[in-house]
């Protein structure tokens, strides 16, 4: 069992490592909502599967390639984001947490329901880039060039992130607005315009994720339904707390997902919830969770 | 979970009458309209096992204020166990039935212990991430045949008795059970147990500080919970003759979520009813595509904007009774 | 209360009452199939059509009969598609079921088939136990099975020096009967089998399982899967340098379609087993045309829609003979057995006793693209497979049927 050639070991961490690179989007994306708007987006994967499909469209509509899509389509799902948390999350403002959840998992349904009426459930190709197709030998490995690129760009995506919100004038009014949001406002702070910027944001996370992904998974109505509940487990893990913790949290599961793949790959899909269960009897506010 | 977000549960006792009433048109109306054939009974008996199901999660949320995300992980497994049972061990229905029961039973002693280590929004996010578990466990294992599921389950005959491969036969026993079922959780919410666990979910340190240990009282509705969607889970798997990875998805825990929302949540009818809406409404949208899935998250999206007390909450609101 | 009782008057309205009469011309058939995943372009909306095509062939309309088509989506899902059909059979006194794509719902169907006695023609489904271990009376399967294509995929690609296999497996039983099949034929042919990985049904990222398979050493990677999981797992290999690094994909079961979205530059020289391919000879050619006018995306038949078509005429032509319908899924079943096939597509065949229709199988190599000079251009034949090796001996057979 354990004659496992370097070659298979790396392939695995990497594919590992682009997986975390979806989950740390996601969760970062959850994260910065969850902290701002204290919700669970349940809807994160189904606009993380819009956020792919908007790329499809951009293409086989306007004839705008991958590059486009990379920047246009965050940009639309983000204020598509924008108008579902001036329409509807944000009446539910004083209510229990629990209805945005039920909010967002029933926008959820709506979204992939309406997919996979017009797409079906299987997947509709999206071409990896000129610039980035072919592989380099590595000798011990065979790197394909677009998978190299997801990883350095998620990355790039996440620290960008985690330094806008722990290291600027701006990040420093978000963190104060979802500590205390009234004291925020008597300083003359828009809360409410900042809440809805924080959701677009996030969703524009997830539709970058889904841009990134395209070419990888295909574009598929349901790439995002069974993603999330990775990403729930994601983020109980590393805890609500920290944009940092999740970042760290999301690519280290995903490595070790690729582990697990390596030695005893019945487990990989479960090694998540597993996790989730050990860091629930140990430390049930999360890895870096503080205690809600 | 705040006490203000989620409650219609008016003082106990005050309506007993009225649902007693009720309760006695329900069973007679179910008992009479099964024969006529007016309705196909196959439609009924299986909103009769959801009804069930959602009258099981409905005593943890509406009862002890937790929104469990991973209620399918029960029907599943019961579903599973009892199809085995009674497949490849080849035991009578009442024993299948029980086993698939004791079986989910079980499983929610485990996620129990895990879940409620939190609250809220996590100790859902928990229960789907556990469910989720158990639903690759199930794609991956043998005993369950993965996509293909335990098809062709016996029927058999209960108590050696009773000839459940005959359609009316099997059907007043679906209805007993579930009128049985019912009745017992209407027991449990009014017994003393029932009233522990309301003043748990009004006001946890509160209860704590008299002296309750809050945290085995919301382990044991959970694993209550659990066994009443089990029974569920076994009896569906026995009237469809099949168990499959459908009872054990995401979706599924969705759809009881869905069902106790529609018709009011911490009602006691209101999961009956919102269970026969919803399974009614799959039946008339399921030629055309995924348009059900839709209907369901406009109906999540309108019950959570402008309905949260649902139908039967709704009704109990106008009329000041208890139902 | 209320609207419990309106929404159960609602649904009386689904219920139909009184009993068919023993001689009438009314025939109800029902297209259970993939219609939306990832199967649907092999069968789905073509099979319908295809069924639609057989009915307005077989001129019964004419002679007074009145037969219609319902059709339904069973997601690859086998509770799915049990619940169509009992429903079906129970509210719309359905006499046929055909199609069901996928061998988990195929399998599953055969219950509810012979459990209400309705007549189950299958085209589409690959596992070899429909016509073996799990054969019933009420059963014909048409098209294809896991036995034939072991025998003429598997056998040529071990005979060409590919002598050591790792199978990548969709996990259900679809696929594990294709890699149960392989196998067979692979070992008993001298090869070994070095192992499998099995994903799930449906996936879209089939880099892990490829870099495991990559990881055997095996010389063949055979593919047991089919539709889009094939096609992506073809694209992926190729982007992991799998197939440059040395290794061989064996595609098991490959369809026209799959060609046709992968394009030939991705699968040419790939070699693959068919009972039916569009351009055969006039009468193939005649029939492909009529259909891909109809077809929304134009596209030629795959051999599980020439399946439908073929299936649904002989049915009729039974049914004709037979003066009536007896609404007796047995006693059709028996006629269709009786009564030697004869149809365009798949030329003169038989059906065995234990529900197999036997025909001829194909092996074909996808063209190069310099090879391809006119649209739909793909495949070339290398060799035929006589109709009495292409499918499992009778007595081989596992089927219980026969052992009377």
């Amino acid at each position: 069992m354990f004659n496992i050639s370097t070659q298979a070991l790396f392939s695995q961490l990497l594919v590992g490592l682009i997986n975390g690179s979806f989950y740390a989007l996601l969760s970062l994306g959850l994260a910065v909502i969850f902290g701002m708007l204290n919700i669970i987006n349940f809807a994160h994967g189904a606009l993380y599967m819009m956020g792919a499909f908007c790329a499809y469209f951009l293409l086989s509509i306007a004839g705008l390639g991958y590059w486009w899509a990379l920047v246009l389509s965050p940009l639309i799902m983000g204020a598509f984001g924008m108008f579902l948390e001036r329409t509807m999350l944000h009446r539910l403002a004083g209510l229990d947490h629990l209805y945005g959840l039920l909010l967002t998992f029933g926008l959820a349904l709506i979204f992939q329901g309406l997919f996979q009426n017009y797409f079906g459930s299987s997947g509709l190709p999206y071409a990896i880039p000129q610039e980035l197709t072919g592989a380099q030998n590595l000798g011990f490995m065979f790197l394909p060039n677009y998978r190299a690129w997801v990883v350095v760009f998620s990355l790039a995506v996440c620290l960008a992130t985690w330094f806008a919100i722990e290291k600027t004038k701006l990040g420093a009014y978000l963190r104060a607005a979802t500590e205390n949001p009234s004291l925020v406002r008597a300083f003359g702070v828009n809360v409410p315009r900042m809440i809805t910027l924080t959701y677009g944001f996030g969703v524009g996370l997830a539709a970058l994720a889904g841009v990134l992904a395209a070419p990888i998974n295909q574009v598929r109505p349901l790439m995002g339904g069974d993603l999330i509940i990775v990403v729930f487990a994601v983020v109980v893990i590393g805890g609500m707390g920290s944009i940092m913790g999740s970042i760290v949290t999301g690519f280290a599961l995903g490595l070790v997902e690729g582990l697990t793949k390596v030695f005893y790959p019945e487990a990989s899909n479960t090694v998540v919830f597993v996790i989730m269960a050990l860091v629930l009897l140990v430390k049930p506010a999360g890895l870096f969770g503080r205690t809600a | 979970m705040t006490g203000a977000a989620i409650t219609t549960i008016p003082a106990p006792g005050a309506g007993l009458n009225t649902e007693m009433k009720v309760f006695a048109v329900m069973a007679a109306v179910l008992a009479l309209i099964g024969p006529t054939g007016i309705v196909y009974p196959y439609f009924i008996m299986q909103a009769l096992c959801f009804a069930l199901f959602a009258c099981a999660f409905n005593l943890l949320i509406g009862f002890v204020g937790l929104l469990s995300f991973g209620h399918a992980m029960f029907l599943g497994t019961a579903g599973y166990a009892s199809a085995h049972a009674a497949k490849v061990w080849g035991v009578a229905p009442e024993v299948s039935i029980l086993f698939g029961a004791a079986a989910s039973a079980l499983l929610g002693v485990l996620t129990g212990l895990l879940a409620i280590r939190r609250q809220g929004i996590y100790f859902s996010m928990i229960t789907l991430a556990l469910a989720q578990m158990i639903y690759f466990f199930y794609l991956q294992a043998k005993f369950t045949h993965g996509e293909d599921g335990i098809q062709g389950v016996p029927q058999g005959k209960m108590f050696g008795l009773l000839d459940l491969t005959r359609p009316m036969t099997l059907y007043f026993v679906v209805l007993a059970v579930f009128l049985l079922a019912f009745l017992l959780i209407y027991r449990i919410i009014n017994s003393p147990f029932g009233e522990i666990l309301k003043a748990i979910r009004e006001n946890e340190p509160r209860a704590i500080s008299l002296g309750y240990k809050a945290d085995q009282y919301k382990l044991a509705a959970f694993v209550l919970s659990a066994a009443l969607a089990g029974l569920a889970g076994a009896l569906k798997a026995l009237v469809a003759q099949n168990a499959s990875l459908t009872d054990a998805h995401w979706k599924m825990s969705g759809e009881v979520v869905l069902m106790v929302l529609v018709g009011g949540l911490g009602t006691i009818y209101g999961p009956v009813l919102g269970a026969f809406v919803i399974i009614a409404m799959q039946q008339y949208l399921a030629g055309i595509g995924q348009w059900v899935l839709v209907a369901q998250g406009v109906i999540f999206v309108a019950c959570v904007l402008a309905f949260r007390r649902g139908i039967v909450g709704e009704i109990a609101h106008r009329l000041r009774v208890a139902l | 209360m209320k609207l419990m009782v309106s929404a159960l008057a609602l649904t009386a309205a689904l219920v139909s009452g009184a009993p068919a009469l023993a001689q009438d011309k009314i025939v109800k058939l029902g297209i259970l199939d993939d219609m939306s995943g990832l199967y649907a372009d092999v069968g789905g909306a073509g099979s319908v059509i295809a069924a639609q095509m057989a009915i307005e062939d077989s001129g019964l309309v004419a002679k007074g009969w009145k037969i219609d088509i319902v059709s339904a989506d069973h997601q690859n899902k086998p509770d799915v598609g049990v619940n169509v059909a009992r429903q079906w059979i129970d509210q719309e006194k359905v006499d046929g079921l055909f199609g069901v794509l996928s061998s988990g719902v195929a399998l599953a169907v055969t219950g509810v088939a012979k459990e209400k006695n309705v007549v189950y023609m299958n085209s589409g489904a690959a596992a070899s136990d429909l016509t073996g271990s799990a054969c019933t009376p009420n059963i014909v399967h048409w098209t294809y099975d896991t036995y034939l294509l072991a025998n003429g995929t598997g056998k040529a690609v071990v005979k060409a020096g590919g002598d050591s296999w790792y199978f990548l497996t969709a996990d259900y039983a679809f696929g594990q009967a294709l890699e149960r099949d392989t196998s067979a034929v692979v070992t008993a042919n001298g090869g070994k089998v070095i192992g499998a990985v099995r994903h799930p049904l449906n996936s879209s990222d089939f880099s892990s399982f490829l870099l495991q398979a990559q990881a055997s050493k095996a010389k063949i990677i055979g593919l047991a899967n089919a539709g889009g999981d094939t096609t992506n797992a073809i694209k992926q290999a190729n982007e992991f340098g799998i197939t440059a690094g040395g290794q061989k994909l064996a595609a098991l079961l490959l369809f026209l379609t799959d060609v046709h979205s992968l394009g030939l530059k991705m699968t040419a020289g790939l070699q693959f087993t068919e009972t039916f391919y569009w351009d055969m000879n006039e009468g193939t050619r005649a029939f492909s045309a009529k259909f891909s006018e109809r077809m929304r995306n134009k596209q030629k038949p795959t051999m599980v829609q020439a399946g439908v078509y073929a299936s649904v005429n002989h049915y009729l032509k039974a049914l004709d003979a037979m003066g009536g319908n007896v609404h007796d899924g047995v006693k059709i079943v028996d006629k269709m057995k009786a009564m030697p096939t004869e149809d365009a597509l798949f030329g003169k065949g038989t059906i065995r006793a234990d529900g197999r229709k036997i025909h001829p199988g194909y092996l074909f190599e996808v063209k190069k693209p310099e090879e391809s000079k006119y649209p739909w251009d793909y495949y070339k034949l290398i060799a035929t497979i006589p109709a009495e090796e292409a499918f499992t001996p009778i007595e081989k057979s596992a089927c219980p049927l026969l052992k009377k």
